[in-house]
């Protein structure tokens, strides 16, 4: 049985799985979209589709991780998942980059030209004569009222230290792992994933404090838009990829891994770390610069 | 029936035509639809003078790739005995055919780098004129005089392009190209456009002067020209903006400076009457626009 | 749990054939169906897809509204375009891949199959969800399949649908791309260096690079246009200093590698193609290669090119022209390797070789109108014209659209194990032929003379030509029911050689007719590799 799996490739026969996922995809869409339209049935629909996607996602996972507990994997499908998993972080990086495409082209285009620069001198003097460009901004419609900016000091600067600092607990426990050592390995992935939900919450608390102290709101201009829907999307993957540690912390404790194979671990720990580094970028060029 | 037959005769007579004058000629003529029209400005020629240039080019690069793809079709063929050599390649080759497209795109670079400086030029203008896109019309306010109004399509061709309007577009005069109140420019001078909208974007093109410029909300575009033509130029919104994007004709007459300066003085103070026939319109844009 | 997973082993070793029923095509994990469900799915939606080019060359027929109301028709006009690209050309070339890269590359199936067949069963998903936006309340999507705001907030109920069928969409194409590259990179048979790869397999592979980087940003920029209507962001309001035409700058770095999305693996096809057919190599496989990705790095640094008019500094605009007018030189040193190959050949005219040979030629024809476009004073003139229809119709329907045609004829016969009709094939291929060109050679015509695009009536002056287009477009739309009955007759034909062919190059030459539903167990070996590529290394 283990010389089978070392010498071919695993080519699983059917799966249901994906199947399930597309009518839970089918839910979820058309339950926002009918929501947005303001159908009240809609949230309902969104909710079944969420849980028709977690009982995929539970079960499609729970398959791979039997198979691979049996070892019918071998080095060849190992690699597999580690390139695909590779890609799939580069496209979420791209999915970044259209966000901060829209920050720095409202930093150094849209704003500029609405205040005259450029061949946009008749855009100011004639549309919106008086607004200068400056950032942050809310436009020359001043939307959403006078704000405060977020600053780079406090919280965030908190929330840049926990998240650095559990890059370095996932690649403690990653070395650990590697070194046998389970000790140190549980407990530094629960750091991990702890600090990562400790992020969520003060990023949380955060935005209470933007939006009830300083009136800084997703709907305060290009300034707002950026700043909610960067952070808001770092968010998110944060704690996606909170969930995704708490879950290998999980098979941790149940004995799973080990030091040659383990590509969930590390997965997840190249997703942790692509998360980290999106929030340098984050820190420097929205609080920061 | 007796048009559908005349319709395809006149498309079987003109492909023939239009397929020689591709051959020949080369300068087709505008009445027959073919070809981009020389236009009345130093600039639409200069275009058109590069569109001409690129298309011979290109026609000049097919000549000799598809003839030479020809030949070998012709001569490299099983049915004709041909036996398959078997090089698979030829540095010379490849560095021959990398090389000449890119003298050929250089040499071509050159003038149209030019024309574009030229375009966007608009320093010093004899006027300028507001110009804002609205769903659907346009509306023109001059600069420095106290004259703006909107611009919509023609009555005739409202009525007749209803859906089964039974108005044959035929009958109509100019169909889809006629407005109300037309933009008048005096001949020779140098006209800066100021171009917005007030909804969605829209796009203010006539081919005859060369100029298309999207019309933006809350964003300015500059653009210009001189007419060195008297005479009636048209053209239309070439921005999707919704259900009559095709319905929003652009009329501009050129006329002799003191022609011009006559509808100036009938139009003075015009833009209260307009405005207040206009009950749906609010032309803040335009307002704001105050000298 | 273990049991079962060591059952499913057990079964792998026995290495039956497919499932019975709708199981199979559900719950399949092979390649070979899963290619199969693509390219079925992208022809049900090229038909659909063309039923809506249709509606509009039926209105466009003659000036006046004679059929639909204006609204409709700039539905029709949307939604044709995003089922053309997303829903027909884009999945029949993923069709191909999956059916294609592993023979041609010695591996037994796609990397990750499980997720490959997801990616295909999201299709079927966004599509659904698109076409019902036609029964919405405010009709589908009318704002042109580039969704340009603000025009596209004035969607009605269809709005989210909309957008999130795009999201849709994306996933499954990433997805696509990631199983490709890894099936490409980690699945190869080990004796295969990267060089010795069909050119096929290469433009995938560059295909699919170019999706995982620009997918992700029309994701983006629909849920920048999605929080802008429900949420209230300034991302293209001026007001809150964004800016309208933002969207436009995030839309085409997208889409102009879409286009090449969609001719790149076209280039591939025609590669495998006429070296056979010609009975010689191709010619500069390497250079080939380079030119590939040449394409694609440039593809990324060309958008504005869509944006002449929107009235961009004077340096961008002639940054993004020079730029521009470099893509034709890689795509030229393609157009000169085609042609080296068929140069002193011993050539013959089956179906998929006039498919190739017709699109060498139009597709240049669209190439050079594309080079013209690049002329930023000339596109000012040229730009939201039909001129601009009959460029890229050029080089998507005997461009694109041509080289899949190309393609099922050329792999048909292994895909079935029988010789598809060969008469029936001509006849497609020439009234196709005849028909492509009657519908769009006239919009040239009426571009130049002044014929604004995305409306459903027009001045009479342009009433022959628009005449002749729809007459053309009528006859290209019947001329595809012939290519439906070679399919329904594809097993009706004499047996197909393993070879199939006069000795074609290429590894899934190498395996039976029909190949059998898992190709390779064992990686083929050196000598095979090496006398089945076109690579000189
Ligand atoms: C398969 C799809 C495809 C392909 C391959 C191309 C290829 C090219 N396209 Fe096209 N294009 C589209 C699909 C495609 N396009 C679409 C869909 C749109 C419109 C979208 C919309 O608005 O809805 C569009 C629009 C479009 C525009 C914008 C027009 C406008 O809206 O105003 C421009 C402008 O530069 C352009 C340019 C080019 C160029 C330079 C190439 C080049 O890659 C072509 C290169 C090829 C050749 C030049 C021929 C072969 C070369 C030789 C034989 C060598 C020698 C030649 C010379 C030296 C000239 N395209
Ligand atoms: C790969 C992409 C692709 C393909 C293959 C096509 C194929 C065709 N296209 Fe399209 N087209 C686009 C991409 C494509 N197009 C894009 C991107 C736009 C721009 C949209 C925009 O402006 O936003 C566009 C826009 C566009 C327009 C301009 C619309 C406008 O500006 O308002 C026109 C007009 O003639 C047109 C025509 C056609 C025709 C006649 C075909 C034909 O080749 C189609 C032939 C196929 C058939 C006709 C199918 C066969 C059908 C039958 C036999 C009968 C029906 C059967 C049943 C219902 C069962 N297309
Ligand atoms: Cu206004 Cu189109
Ligand atoms: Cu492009």
């Amino acid at each position: 049985m283990s010389t089978h799996a070392e010498d071919r490739y695993y080519v699983p026969h059917d799966s249901h799985w994906p199947i399930v996922g597309s009518a839970g995809l089918l839910l979820l869409m058309v339950g926002v979209s009918a929501w947005l339209n303001g159908a009240e049935t809609g949230f309902w629909v969104m909710i079944a589709g969420f849980a028709v996607m977690i009982y995929m996602l539970a079960g499609w996972f729970g398959t791979v991780i039997g198979e691979n507990q049996n070892g019918v994997y071998n080095l060849q499908v190992d690699k597999s998942f580690r390139m695909g998993m590779m890609w799939f972080i580069f496209s979420e990086v791209m999915f970044f980059a259209a966000f901060f495409g829209a920050l720095f082209y409202a930093r150094n285009m849209s704003v500029p030209w609405l205040g005259g620069e450029s061949n946009n001198f008749f855009t100011n003097s004639v549309l919106w004569q008086g607004f200068e460009a400056t950032w942050p901004t809310n436009g020359p419609g001043e939307v959403g009222g006078d704000f405060t900016v977020m600053g780079p000091m406090g919280l965030p600067l908190i929330n840049t230290a926990i998240l650095l600092t559990s890059s370095v607990t996932v690649t403690i426990a990653h070395h650990a792992l590697i070194a046998k050592h389970r000790g140190t390995l549980k407990l530094m992935l629960a750091l991990t994933f702890l600090l990562g939900f400790i992020f969520v919450g003060l990023q949380a608390y955060e935005y209470v404090h933007a939006y009830q102290d300083l009136n800084l709101k997703l709907t305060t201009g290009i300034y707002g838009s950026t700043f909610f829907m960067l952070t808001g999307f770092h968010g998110l993957h944060v704690t996606i990829g909170a969930i995704m540690l708490f879950i290998i912390w999980l098979r941790v404790m149940r004995g799973h891994f080990t030091p040659e194979k383990h590509f969930a671990f590390e997965a997840t720990a190249w997703y942790w770390h692509f998360v980290d580094v999106v929030w340098v970028g984050l820190y420097v060029f929205v609080y920061w610069m | 029936m007796d048009r559908g037959r005349r319709v395809i005769n006149t498309m079987i007579r003109k492909s023939f035509l239009g397929l020689a004058l591709l051959v020949f000629a080369g300068v087709a003529r505008a009445d027959w639809a073919l070809n981009m029209p020389r236009g009345v400005t130093e600039l639409s020629a200069e275009t058109y003078d590069l569109h001409m240039l690129i298309f011979w080019v290109c026609v000049g690069i097919g000549v000799v790739v598809f003839g030479v793809m020809i030949y070998s079709l012709i001569m490299h063929r099983q049915s004709k005995g041909a036996k398959a050599a078997d090089f698979s390649h030829s540095t010379t080759a490849e560095v021959v055919w990398t090389a000449i497209p890119c003298v050929i795109l250089l040499l071509m670079a050159i003038p149209a780098a030019e024309t574009m400086i030229k375009l966007e030029d608009s320093r010093d203008p004899d006027m300028s004129i507001v110009i804002t896109g609205y769903q659907w019309k346009w509306h023109y306010r001059y600069q420095n005089e106290d004259v703006g109004f909107y611009s919509n399509l023609a009555e005739e061709s409202v009525k007749a392009r209803r859906l089964d309007s039974g108005i044959d577009p035929f009958t109509v005069d100019n169909y889809l190209l006629d407005v109300d109140e037309p933009m008048v420019v005096p001949v020779g001078a140098k006209v800066r456009l100021l171009i917005t909208a007030n909804d969605v974007l829209h796009s203010w093109w006539v081919p005859e002067l060369a100029i298309k410029k999207d019309a933006i909300p809350g964003i300015i575009n500059e653009t210009w020209f001189r007419a060195e033509q008297v005479g009636t130029y048209r053209g239309k919104c070439t921005e999707l903006c919704g259900k009559d994007h095709g319905y929003m004709p652009v009329v501009v007459e050129v006329v002799e400076p003191d022609a011009y300066q006559a509808w100036l003085d009938t139009r003075t103070g015009a833009e209260q009457r307009y405005a207040n026939n206009e009950s749906t319109a609010t032309p803040e844009a335009t307002l704001a626009a105050g000298e | 749990m273990a049991s079962t997973v060591a059952d499913a082993i057990k079964e792998h070793d026995d290495h039956h054939g497919p499932a019975k029923g709708i199981k199979r095509w559900l719950f399949t994990t092979n390649h070979k169906d899963i290619g199969t469900l693509y390219l079925i799915f992208s022809l049900v939606m090229f038909f659909i897809g063309g039923a809506m080019a249709l509606v509009i060359r039926t209105e466009l027929m003659q000036p006046g509204l004679q059929f639909v109301h204006p609204e409709f028709f700039n539905s029709m006009t949307t939604m044709h375009a995003l089922i053309m690209v997303f829903g027909a050309v884009m999945p029949a070339f993923v069709g191909l891949a999956n059916w294609m890269i592993p023979m041609m590359i010695g591996a037994p199936d796609m990397a990750l199959p499980r997720m490959n067949n997801w990616s295909f069963w999201i299709l079927p998903v966004a599509f659904g969800i698109l076409l019902s936006t036609l029964f919405m309340p405010g009709g589908a999507p009318a704002g042109g399949w580039t969704m340009y705001p603000p025009l596209i907030l004035q969607t009605g109920d269809a709005f989210p649908f909309l957008i999130f069928s795009v999201h849709l969409m994306g996933l499954s194409s990433i997805m696509g791309a990631i199983n490709i590259i890894v099936t490409i990179l980690n699945m190869r048979a080990p004796k295969m260096s990267l060089l010795q790869m069909p050119i096929f397999v290469w433009m995938w592979l560059i295909t699919a690079y170019l999706l995982i980087a620009v997918m992700p940003v029309l994701a983006g920029a629909v849920t920048m246009l999605l929080t802008d209507q429900f949420f209230g962001t300034s991302f293209f309001q001026a007001a809150g200093g964004g800016d309208p035409v933002m969207f436009q700058h995030i839309f085409w770095f997208f889409g102009h590698p879409e286009v090449y999305i969609m001719i790149l693996p076209a280039f591939g096809v025609i590669s495998e193609i006429i070296p056979t057919f010609a009975r010689k190599p191709l010619f500069g496989h390497d250079s080939m290669v380079y030119a590939g990705s040449s394409i694609a790095f440039l593809s990324f640094i060309v958008w504005a090119h869509h944006m002449f008019t929107v009235g961009m500094p004077l340096s961008g605009q002639l940054f993004f022209m020079f730029a521009t007018m470099l893509i034709a030189v890689p795509t030229g040193v393609k157009v000169f390797n085609w042609v080296g190959t068929m140069w002193k050949g011993s050539m013959t005219f089956e179906t998929p070789m006039l498919f190739s040979l017709a699109f060498v030629f139009l597709f240049t024809i669209g190439g050079f109108s594309g080079l013209m476009l690049a002329i930023t004073a000339a596109d000012i003139q040229y730009h939201d014209t039909y001129f601009v229809v009959a460029h890229f119709h050029y080089v998507l329907v005997p461009g694109s659209i041509f080289a899949l045609m190309a393609g099922a004829y050329y792999w048909l016969p292994k895909w079935t194990g029988y010789m598809y009709n060969e008469t029936a094939g001509k006849w497609h291929f020439w009234t196709s032929t005849i028909f492509v060109n009657l519908t769009f050679f006239p919009m040239h015509f009426v571009g130049l003379a002044g014929m604004p695009r995305r409306i459903p009536d027009y001045s009479t002056q342009f009433a022959d030509f628009n005449m002749m287009a729809s007459i053309g477009a009528i006859g290209f739309g019947l001329s595809q029911l012939i290519f439906v009955y070679v399919l329904l007759t594809a097993k009706k034909g004499e047996k197909a050689t393993d070879v199939v062919w006069d000795n074609p190059v290429g590894l899934e030459w190498t395996v039976p007719s029909p190949a059998p539903y898992h190709t390779f167990d064992t990686p083929p070996g050196e000598d095979v590799i090496r006398s089945h590529s076109h690579s000189s290394h």
